[in-house]
């Protein structure tokens, strides 16, 4: 091993990681998937979801924030962890306007696919059914506010990668909401192909004219479970620990 | 499209004919403390200032002249109580709505006030003059009602002073007595006999308050070394008095030893805790010490730059602090060289909040003070390593700080001769409530619950609520605890409540709060904090059943184990503590049934029917 890589375990397994990476960046690389919503890839975290919640040498902590470090011992793929992140997502569903059968989203959100992850079978939470506002002013892409599940991904991909800052946050606590650079959408800068767009994990930020393109039934999670293409790294890279 | 898609007031007309202004004010603002986005409070707080509230085209002009975007201009000020976004009334009258406020009459003069103007509590008077509203407690448990006028406050009220005092500002013309906000012309002969805080300082101990000449714990420090200082108060074994009571002689340490380009002190003086105002009476009677202890820990971390987050409820402090800081600097205890040490440079600049509980929150207090909405952040990094812009930075407790120019003065060794062996030192309550002297106590920490009513005079007590919505309530069977970090840790709120209060009722209103108070940054503090109001509603309403509490205990739980920070983490405990220490009082709202719904059937008709104009044709079903 060299110099700035050490290792770490997760529920027993070990995972070896680098200097500078986050917990699930390193069981990401390592093909152990932690349950996550807010967090991109290509993005800050961001610590809105609290979905990635692990226990970390006994305490709670989200694993997209939490820096990696030599033999930190995480728990994740715990039942009270799992509870936890069942009823998060059931909050996000009573929070909002979700009608998955109704949404061009179903089949690719990362909520819904949660949702089933997690087994989660029935909102238990009561509705809290919100007026939310629509945008359709611009003419290639389309903002449902109903399904927004707060989670910044817009806001900070169009503000780091797309340099544009078109979203922000207005107000605070349940009032919060996404907010938008101008009155309405077709008066910013947005564009169809801005990163902005493409990292909803929902069906709240939408390209026109592309809804249903492939069919329910053939789309990514109905495939596979969120989180296997994640989990099909694992077999090569813990062999590749284990033999060192 | 609705026409309110974006649920903002239309104001196209307010902005054109008020363009000159906005200009005008935007640039009055920029010119007094530049165009830097790090002071994006004090600029939408003084532009309010000049036009009363912040029309598109305010937000538009502060953008443009930060080079920011306007979406990051709203996403600050939408954050915060304060900053009005469409007109209000001309005099914005805010009284809190806390569960001592309610119990001493606030209700009462709240709808005195409403009469007085002729609007409902919530609305702003049809002539523009003034605008009626509940708030999160104003940090005057002490003598509510009290109400907060334009940064006034109106103090011991009753539902006869409202006419009287509507009719007095009715004749002042609004000039600004105040730094930030639009004040009351105090020249005009308009007297307020009620406009007079009091100090409430009911028992002074042996240390906060005593005597001591003005800079004699700078000058004690300032014979030793850096490294000794904060040796010393490590030696005292001090301990954050904000209520988390982490050690302040290692948090000190950690700073200094963080590398950075500057580091930064911070006091926080944004006392948010319902029930809590001894951080009020520390800055009216002994500011002086307050920023000995600032400018010692400026000495000890090598900082040079110190900051007191003013929560904006405590506007009215502004004008007396800033004399203070004035004269310290006279006296040659800020600034350049300070007592004539060559190279000790440090200097305390005052930020007003804008009206949010969570900013007390360390963190979010770093947010808040660089110009953005007072969410908290994820540790790591911790302000010590990477605070304010990023630099190490140390934020101590208005009342730790006062501490820490006592020990400076008389010795650790002294210091420790008060409290217990892992609390040392006298701790301020501040006490409200059911108690016939509230104020603020100066005891020993260890002193128990019944020693601590028996010296406030509050003898039946049936329940206290220690630490305010975000601490405990504690039963009779538990009066025998002891006020002190290791068992019941608190940052000094107490609140007594008498046989006549209702628990739930108590526990519901703090659920309020808490559903006002959530940053909603994260998911389960933002969702979870309604979900508990609603679910509480449910058995307050006597629609619950057993299964309801099995249900209302696991959200609380996993409010509490899920929450990003301490609001959200602790935001379950009325409900918690309530249930635990007065299960009686859950179980005489409890329905023999396995389960009920939520709402009868005709309430969710209710809607239908009236859309309809008929009433169903079935029979009624039973509620």
């Amino acid at each position: 091993m060299s110099e700035d890589k050490f290792t770490f375990t997760v529920d027993g397994i070990e995972i070896e990681a680098e200097a500078g990476q986050s917990i699930i960046q390193a069981c990401d690389a390592a093909g152990v998937y932690i349950p996550r919503l807010c967090y991109h890839p290509d993005l800050e975290p961001a610590g809105h979801c609290r979905v990635c919640t692990c226990k970390i040498d006994g305490r709670r902590s989200s694993a997209c924030t939490m820096p990696a470090a030599h033999g930190m011992v995480v728990e994740s793929d715990t039942a009270e962890l799992n509870g936890d992140r069942r009823i998060l997502i059931e909050m996000l569903f009573a929070e909002g306007n979700h009608f998955c059968p109704s949404c061009e989203k179903s089949g690719d959100c990362e909520l819904q696919a949660l949702g089933y992850r997690l087994g989660m079978v029935a909102v238990t939470l009561p509705y809290l059914w919100p007026e939310r506002e629509l945008d359709a002013t611009h003419p290639d892409i389309f903002i449902d506010r109903n399904r927004c599940i707060l989670c910044s991904r817009c806001i900070r991909a169009s503000r780091t990668e797309d340099g544009k800052t078109v979203f922000g946050f207005e107000g605070r606590g349940i009032h919060l909401r996404l907010n938008i650079d101008a009155k309405h959408l077709d008066e910013t800068t947005l564009a169809a192909a801005d990163k902005g767009v493409h990292v909803c994990p929902v069906g709240c930020i939408v390209i026109k004219r592309t809804g249903y393109r492939t069919p329910y039934g053939n789309r990514q999670f109905d495939q596979a479970p969120i989180g296997s293409e994640i989990e099909a790294r694992r077999a090569r890279p813990k062999r590749g620990v284990e033999s060192k | 499209m609705m026409p309110s898609e974006n649920g903002k007031p239309v104001m196209e007309n307010v902005s054109a004919a008020a363009a000159p202004q906005v200009a005008a004010a935007v640039d009055a603002a920029i010119k007094a403390v530049g165009a830097d986005r790090t002071r994006l409070m004090d600029i939408v707080q003084a532009v309010q200032q000049r036009l009363g509230y912040l029309p598109d085209e305010a937000i538009h002009t502060i953008a443009t002249a930060l080079g920011i975007h306007a979406v990051e201009v709203e996403d600050m000020v939408s954050f915060y109580a304060f900053p009005n976004r469409e007109p209000k009334g001309r005099f914005h009258i805010r009284l809190s709505n806390t569960p001592v406020s309610l119990m001493k009459g606030a209700g009462d003069v709240a709808e005195a006030f409403a009469r007085a103007v002729g609007v409902s509590i919530g609305g702003t008077s049809a002539d523009g003059e003034f605008t009626v509203e509940w708030t999160s407690d104003i940090g005057m448990a002490d003598q509510e009602p009290s109400a907060l006028i334009n940064g006034m406050v109106l103090t011991g009220l009753t539902p006869a002073d409202p006419p009287d005092i509507i009719a007095k500002l009715r004749r002042g013309r609004t000039i600004s007595t105040l730094p930030l906000f639009p004040g009351l012309d105090s020249q005009e002969g308009v007297v307020f006999p009620q406009a007079r805080v009091a100090s409430s300082l009911l028992q002074a101990g042996p240390i906060i308050f005593r005597q001591a000449g003005r800079g004699d714990g700078v000058r004690k420090a300032l014979t030793l070394s850096p490294e000794g200082v904060i040796q010393e108060i490590t030696k005292a074994k001090l301990r954050g008095r904000g209520g988390a009571g982490f050690p302040t002689g290692l948090k000190w340490k950690l700073c200094r030893q963080s590398p950075g380009d500057a580091h930064h002190v911070i006091c926080n003086a944004d006392e948010g805790e319902p029930g809590t105002f001894k951080d009020r009476v520390l800055l009216t009677e002994i500011p002086d010490v307050v920023f000995d202890g600032m400018t010692i820990a400026g000495y000890a971390l090598g900082a040079r730059h110190g900051y007191v987050y003013l929560r904006g409820e405590y506007a009215y402090l502004w004008n007396s602090l800033q004399a203070v800081l004035q004269n310290r600097r006279r006296l040659g205890l800020l600034g350049p060289n300070i007592c004539g040490r060559e190279g000790f440079d440090f200097d305390i600049r005052i930020q007003l909040g804008a009206g949010a509980y969570v900013c007390g929150e360390e963190s979010a207090l770093i947010e808040s003070l660089e110009g953005k909405r007072g969410s908290p952040r994820d540790r790591p990094p911790f302000p010590t390593d990477r605070g304010y812009l990023q630099q190490p930075t140390a934020v101590n407790n208005v009342e730790t700080l006062t501490c820490v120019a006592r020990i400076m003065e008389k010795g650790n060794e002294w210091f420790t001769g008060y409290g217990t062996a892992e609390s040392t030192g006298t701790k301020l309550m501040s006490v409200s409530g059911d108690c016939p002297h509230p104020g603020v106590y100066e005891v020993p920490f260890g002193i128990t619950v019944n020693e601590f009513l028996d010296l406030i005079g509050a003898l039946d007590a049936a329940f206290v609520q220690i630490s305010g919505p975000s601490g405990q309530c504690v039963a009779p069977k538990d009066f025998g605890r002891r006020i002190a970090f290791e068992d019941i840790s608190t940052g000094g709120s107490f609140m007594v409540f008498g046989a006549d209060r209702d628990v739930l009722d108590v526990a519901h209103q703090f659920a309020e709060f808490f559903v006002a108070e959530s940053c909603g940054w994260c998911t389960p503090c933002r969702v979870g904090t309604t979900l508990l109001q609603k679910n509480l509603e449910k058995i307050i309403d006597g629609r619950g059943t057993l299964a309801d509490i099995a249900a209302l205990e696991g959200l609380a739980n996993t409010v509490t184990r899920m929450s990003r920070c301490g609001l959200g983490q602790t935001a379950p405990n009325p409900i918690l503590t309530s249930m635990r220490n007065f299960p009686q009082a859950y179980e005489v709202k409890l329905q023999p049934e396995a389960f009920l719904p939520r709402v009868t059937l005709r309430e969710a008709l209710a809607e239908a029917i009236e859309v309809q104009g008929r009433e169903p044709v079935a029979e009624e079903e039973e509620a």
